[in-house]
């Protein structure tokens, strides 16, 4: 017979290993975001099914795994905009993104203009007035968690 | 006045693993060990700096934590967004090389960041943020 506190145990141990698989994968989102990257090779890496992978890693981390992707992408572009990088219509591939199209809407949804527009004004004498991204409501944050509206770790 | 940045803390889960990171994969020198199984409080530093080291702890050992308390920080470290520090190195190279044939768990390679440093970061084996930057 198992004692009730061991099975809580071993279900508290599971619970942080499967933490830690998805810490993996942020840090693998973190270090390949330029690659092309998407969930279900991600979902593949750490041997879950895709679905399963995207509903832990939200509970985890308060986004979807393709949503922190697509923020660690959109934060990228901001920097190499900002610093008169890449023309604007070059952007999305050097930061992975597979699409010009869902690049730019992506990106005007979270920065609150579209890619070109930010260019102009990092450059231009309100280059202090460009948005940041951590500034906006969505936008993605370095380091640090969105806000979940109920934190759910356990 | 006269004063200096002593020690630094990070948590750890095993105490072992911890030790083996600090001391065999960053070449740290172990300057106290006190306590046995998981209550272990483990001084490192880097050889040469006897000024300068990070307490390796229990976490939440202190006994004003509640077990809602200690079950959170123990998550927030699994998911990796507890403990981080940062270091510095002048061959910040040489050391990402060492590290990753070491085994550590590699977050950043070597990268220029747009605020102008040059960094990389690893996972120690509690889950913390081990953040290198370079130097002059």
């Amino acid at each position: 017979m198992c004692h009730p506190g061991w099975h809580r145990a071993r279900i508290a141990a599971q619970h942080l290993s499967d933490l830690a698989r998805l810490r993996r994968v942020r840090d693998r989102i973190d270090r390949e975001y330029r690659r092309p990257l998407d969930v279900e090779a991600l979902a593949r890496g750490a041997g879950m099914p895709a679905g399963q992978l995207s509903r832990e890693f939200r509970l985890a981390y308060g986004r979807s795994p393709y949503a922190y992707l697509t923020a660690r992408r959109i934060e990228h572009a901001t920097a190499l905009l900002r610093r008169g990088g890449p023309d604007p219509a070059g952007v999305w591939a050097a930061v992975g993104c597979s699409s010009p199209g869902v690049f730019a809407a992506r990106f005007t949804e979270l920065v609150g203009m579209p890619p070109g527009a930010f260019r102009l004004r990092a450059a231009g004498p309100g280059a202090a007035l460009a948005p940041r991204p951590a500034e906006h409501r969505t936008g993605p944050v370095r380091n640090r968690e969105a806000p979940a509206a109920e934190p759910q770790l356990a | 006045m006269d004063i200096t940045i002593h020690t630094s803390f990070l948590p750890h889960d095993d105490p072992e693993a911890s030790l083996a990171f600090y001391r065999d994969v960053l070449g740290f020198e172990v300057r106290s060990d006190f306590g046995t199984g998981t209550m272990r409080w483990i001084t490192v530093g880097p050889v040469g700096q006897p000024g300068t080291s990070i307490l390796l702890a229990p976490p939440a050992a202190d006994p004003g934590i509640t077990e809602e308390e200690r079950g959170t920080i123990t998550r927030m470290m699994a998911k990796g967004t507890y403990g981080w520090i940062l270091l510095a190195t002048r061959d910040l190279d040489g050391t990402f090389e060492k590290l990753q044939a070491g085994d550590a768990e590699v977050v950043q390679e070597p990268t220029r960041q747009p605020y102008g440093i040059r960094d990389c970061a690893f996972r120690d084996p509690a889950g913390n943020l081990v953040r290198i930057q370079e130097v002059g």
